[in-house]
């Protein structure tokens, strides 16, 4: 490593990693300004306006050159803006609607925004990473703040067993992880993504490289809860503060899908086609897709529902990659996008409901009889999400699917597909179980009616509700968005190269 | 009258009043806003017919588009327009528009503004699906009209409400989602073969793409089930009781109106045109379900003590002789089945009117409650006799037309048209006329056995407006079907032209494709090749027929085996294979030498391109 010239990089390199090292800087102003001013209500509009600021910056950043910073370590640019635009909104988004929630839940601290920015800091390391090492310090700074978050609530024994369950659970995946990596290191002889396929063709180490990258697979279908790794997911779901369950099940998502898509382009696209994984993901998918849906089926708390229903999108997901094909990659980053909208907008009118009763973090969906009458716009709001994570077109979750399954089918995985739309007619029962409890039943038909009065939307919440919604009408009509995930596979160009 | 974007203001000038009427502050407000929505789109839609030009019926015309849509590497457009299939069946929807909003207008007493709003999201979903010309832009109109339909049902509908919501929406979910993947399939097949590799949904590359025979059947059957669920056939169509019954008038009249007519409407526009192949092998199939659907749903009608389930099921009997129509590949057959679409649509939804109306007057819809009501409400009776007799298919009125013309065509084709078949679809007719009349005996005449009958209101001004253009187009499409038939009829017959042309092709192109693995040894003294593997497990041998080496006719003989291949697999061992020998002809140029040179030398004179595949020389070497 030549040192010697660093400094002449290193205004390119700070600029490069700019949201990153923002968001970390702004972070740790935030917990010692905490310390002095303990719950300062302007706390958490520091966290936003750092969010805001790094989402436009990656927005100019988006069409522009691919490159890398600090010596190859992240991305910078096109893939990685997309990615850091996924992780950046989720969390701004969901800082805006966490603020009155956790105002109302009792558990406003301050240290809570701070930990969103940490957290969204290492999502974006770990989504953008270059190198294995950064990989897994991205993945561990975002897991120890996720981990803290979900606890919050910390008279609540359910928050309690779900941040134990959690740590523990991704500790132990941790290890797998980073086993896989060390194997990983030793069958190729390198950390650097893109020197991957060339190391291990240099070596014959065939047998460690695989072994690694089972045990690599193994810690990120963790993080993306896909079967039979889930079994974290509901009560984690369940247990965190609702807005932060929002931000958890999308941007860490994205962060460790787009991960995942990193290193199967690199590491897999000099095999041979039989020696890809393409088939251990299609069946990964296709457990994942059934046993979510079917899990989902059978919930009646809508928090636990959206919990087992993110779960078979990871499925879908995971439809795309197995196609193994720049198509199926640019797909799944599409969908991120799109899934990262509907949850954010679902747990967010959760959130918001929880007010409307006493037993507000235990709410069956039953409690909710008639609400949409009552509150049209989070009625119409929920419908627009429900609608689009069934997929129905014109919203956004249709194009998303037919960004993953399409090049599945072209592929050749078709049945994969044909299995795939067959369990996620399932969830077109349970999605519209919430609008019919919504719409169609009215409260006096309930044994325990939810209190009547009505109950303020703060301005903030509902406009971000309301973003969330309609970019979901317009956005599968917005050629541009679906152009540019396929411009950083461009197989010709190898776009996504720095 | 050249209005720019006529068609596009047609389909999407609802959705406009949709945000009027979400906006709008007061019940009537919503009424009328809608009313007069409907209303203006109907009118355009009349301009839509004058300037559609009937000599060219069977081109699309008054196009909107193609404007891209999602992505240059996509080739996904925005693409509106009619033609003969489509015009009618958009003059169709847009005319229940307003009969709907008006017909709705006290019935629906709570959430007035949402269900309006649903209402007029809806006709833009259901206009949008007959004048795509795009498949994906197509299916999203087809799945824009489940999200309101599930509402309407749910939220308005009558005591089981839900239960039927749900089962509408799932059992149309399966369908077109799976239609989706095989559309997904057929996208990418189309791309590579003739829009240089880009995935399409272009109608017209799509019809232009010849699906080669092997994968038309699995995507028939995906696309045949989805639209099969919508009409609804037998056995498939346990949801539209369900449905029918529950959902409001104003619900029942669009279901029974428009939407099952999407499910007609696709098997004509898209199923038979994209694999016809597929189309005739399972056109029997259809044509006994179809005939099975007529006489069930003719009987179970029969049976019912609620005037709505009666209607309900009278509805899976018509849309029968639809597709027993559409199936039958004639050109009368197929009229008939345009027409049928749009008198079921007039009828049914006339019917479903009426019922609505007795339903707002006793609160009641079983028959039994009714009796003799004829001399308290004379003119709904009046209209409802008129409207049963249409339905029942009484020569001079509109039904008659479209059954007639159907069972006509269907008896003369050559997929369907076995007598004792076309006698039972026949017997549906007769069926028809018992349990219409007999609904109009117990509700409308004899004694009047209750007494809250006798003080039942007459029809006042504003039904009245709502069911006399549909009497009036029963009557006018009973005694003058002409112009009807005519605006369809070069559609029609392009259609088949098409259907025609394609079959052959994709048979001759199955003739023409390289066999994967084919060991071709053409043994000269015998002109027999040695087994090759066809499809995983299949096994043809195949020899030129002694009378095609002499005289140069088609002629060419094929034993198919199943199993284990062996080079020396040869007459009589392995499992000969039952199915029919149609795609096994293939046709020889007249053979060029005088009858005493021919012999082993007529194989090398064969014009390379017209050779079968199989026999080809060059492919021997290619397989060592």
């Amino acid at each position: 490593m030549e040192l010697a010239g660093a400094y002449d990089t290193i205004w390119t390199d700070l600029l490069g990693g700019f949201s990153l090292i923002l968001l970390a800087v702004v972070g740790m102003v935030m917990v010692i300004w905490d310390a002095f001013k303990n719950d300062d209500p302007v706390l958490p509009w520091i966290g936003t306006a750092a969010l805001a600021v790094a989402l436009v910056w990656e927005v100019f950043h988006l069409g522009g050159t691919p490159t890398t910073a600090f010596y190859d370590l992240i991305r910078v640019g096109g893939f990685a803006s997309f990615i850091n635009i996924v992780v950046l909104g989720s969390g701004l988004f969901s800082i805006v609607l966490s603020v009155p929630y956790l105002r109302a839940i009792k558990h406003g601290y301050g240290e809570v925004y701070a930990l969103i920015l940490f957290a969204t800091a290492g999502m974006i390391l770990l989504g953008t990473a270059n190198n294995l090492i950064a990989i897994f310090v991205g993945l561990e700074t975002m897991s120890v703040a996720l981990y803290i978050l979900t606890g919050l609530v910390r008279e609540d024994e359910g928050a309690i067993e779900s941040a134990l369950k959690y740590f523990l659970l991704g500790a132990f995946s941790t290890g797998f992880f980073l086993y896989g990596i060390a194997l990983l290191y030793g069958a190729t002889g390198t950390m650097y993504l893109p020197e991957m396929a060339e190391g291990l063709a240099a070596r014959d180490a065939q047998l460690m490289f695989w072994a690694g990258v089972a045990l690599f697979l193994i810690g990120f279908l963790f993080k993306v809860s896909a079967v039979p790794f889930h079994m974290w997911t509901p009560d984690v779901y369940q247990g965190a503060p609702t807005t932060l369950t929002g931000f958890m099940s999308t941007a860490s998502k994205a962060a460790a899908f787009a991960s995942l898509i990193l290193v199967l382009f690199y590491a897999l696209e000099g095999l041979p086609e039989e020696e890809r994984w393409s088939l251990v993901l299609a069946v990964v998918a296709l457990v994942t897709m059934v046993l979510g849906n079917i899990l989902a089926l059978v919930q009646n708390n809508v928090k636990r529902m959206l919990a087992y229903s993110s779960i078979a999108h990871a499925g879908y997901i995971l439809v795309g990659l197995a196609a193994c094909t720049a198509d199926g990659y640019s797909g799944a980053l599409y969908y991120l996008l799109v899934y990262a909208l509907m949850n954010i907008g679902a747990f967010g009118v959760m959130a918001l409901l929880e007010w409307d009763g006493k037993e507000g973090r235990l709410q069956t969906i039953d409690s909710l009889a008639g609400i949409g009458f009552r509150k049209p716009l989070l009625g119409v709001t929920m419908g627009i999400f429900m609608f689009s994570l069934t997929g129905f077109p014109p919203f956004g979750g249709f194009f998303g699917k037919v960004a993953v399954f399409a090049p599945a089918i072209d592929a050749g995985l078709t049945w994969l597909a044909i299995l795939g739309v067959l369990a996620s007619v399932l969830s077109a029962y349970y999605y519209l179980r919430v609008l019919f409890v919504f719409w169609m039943r009215s409260p006096d038909e309930q044994e325990a009616p939810v209190k009547q009065a009505g109950f303020p939307v703060p301005k903030a919440s509902a406009a971000v509700i309301v973003a969330c919604a309609a970019l979901l009408v317009v956005i599968g009509f917005i050629p541009y968005i679906r152009e540019i995930t396929q411009v950083f596979f461009d197989s010709g160009a190898m776009a996504i190269l720095p | 009258m050249g209005i720019p974007y006529l068609i596009s203001i047609v389909i999407f000038l609802p959705l406009l009043g949709a945000v009027a009427t979400m906006l709008a502050r007061s019940d009537n407000t919503v009424r009328y806003a809608a009313l007069i929505t409907t209303t203006v789109t109907f009118l355009l839609s009349l301009l839509l017919w004058i300037d559609f030009d009937v000599a060219t019926a069977a081109e699309l015309q008054l196009r909107d588009g193609p404007f891209l849509l999602i992505s240059e590497t996509l080739d996904v457009k925005y693409d509106v327009g009619i033609d003969g299939l489509s015009l009618l069946l958009v003059l169709l929807t847009t005319l229940l528009g307003p009969i709907v909003v008006l017909s709705s207008w006290t019935y629906i007493g709570k959430h007035v503004k949402a269900y309006y709003t649903l209402l007029l999201i809806l006709q833009t979903g259901m206009t949008g699906v007959f004048c795509a010309f795009d498949m994906l832009l197509f299916y999203i109109f087809f799945e824009l009209t489940l999200i309101p339909m599930y509402f309407l049902i749910g939220i308005w509908g009558g005591e089981d409400r839900i239960y039927a919501a749900v089962k509408f929406v799932i059992f149309t979910l399966v369908g077109s989602l799976l239609m989706l993947v095989a559309l997904l399939y057929l996208g990418f097949a189309a791309g590579d073969a003739v829009n240089n590799g880009v995935f399409t949904t272009d109608y017209f590359k799509l019809l232009e793409f010849n699906v080669p025979l092997g994968t038309q059947s699995w995507l028939f059957i995906l696309f045949a089930f989805a639209f099969a669920i919508k009409v609804p056939m037998f056995p498939l169509h346990t949801w539209l009781p369900d449905a029918h019954v529950q959902a409001p008038t104003g619900g029942s009249v669009i279901l029974a109106g428009v939407l099952l007519k999407m499910g007609t409407y696709g098997l004509v526009r898209f199923c038979l045109p994209f694999f016809p192949n597929a189309a005739y092998e399972y056109a029997v199939l259809f044509a006994v379900l179809a005939v099975i659907g007529i006489v069930y749903g003719a009987l179970v009608s029969r049976a019912q003590p609620d005037a709505k389930k009666l209607v309900a099921y009278s509805s899976v009997s018509h849309l029968g002789f639809v597709v027993l129509g559409i199936f039958a590949f004639t050109i009368e057959s197929m009229q008939g089945a345009m027409i049928q679409m749009i008198n079921h649509g007039l009828s049914t939804g006339a019917l479903f009117l009426i019922v609505g109306m007795l339903y707002e007057r006793r609160h009641t819809r079983l028959m039994g409650d009714f009796g003799g009501i004829a001399r308290t409400v004379p003119v709904l009776t009046f209209f409802m006799v008129l409207t049963a007799l249409a339905s029942a298919g009484l020569p001079g009125l509109n039904g008659f037309v479209g059954e007639f013309l159907i069972l006509v065509g269907a008896f003369s084709s050559d997929t369907v048209g076995m007598p004792l078949l076309i006698a039972l679809a026949t017997t549906g007719v007769i069926l028809a006329a018992v349990y219409l009349l007999w609904m109009l005996y117990r509700t409308f005449f004899g004694p009047i056995t209750n007494a809250e009958n006798r003080e039942m209101a007459d029809l006042n001004l504003r039904e009245v407006v709502v069911l006399t253009p549909l009497a009036v187009l029963m009557v006018i499409m009973g005694v003058m079907p002409q112009p009807f038939l005519a605006l369809s009829e070069p559609a029609t017959t392009k259609l088949l032209a098409t259907i025609n042309t394609k079959r052959i092709t994709a048979l001759e192109d199955a003739e023409r494709a390289e066999p994967a693995t084919a060991p071709l040894v053409i043994d000269d003294e015998e002109f027999t090749t040695e087994p090759f593997e066809t499809a995983p497990g299949v096994f043809v041998r195949r020899s030129v027929s002694s009378s095609a080496r002499e005289t140069g006719l088609p002629g060419f003989t094929e034993k198919v085996y199943r199993g284990v291949p062996s080079p020396s697999m040869g007459e009589g061992q392995g499992e000969a294979d039952p199915r029919p020998a149609q795609r096994m002809k293939a046709v020889f140029p007249p053979n060029p030498l005088p009858p005493g040179e021919r012999g082993q030398t007529a194989r090398l004179r064969l014009r390379p391109d017209r050779t079968p595949a199989a026999l080809r020389p060059h492919a021997s070497s290619s397989h060592p």
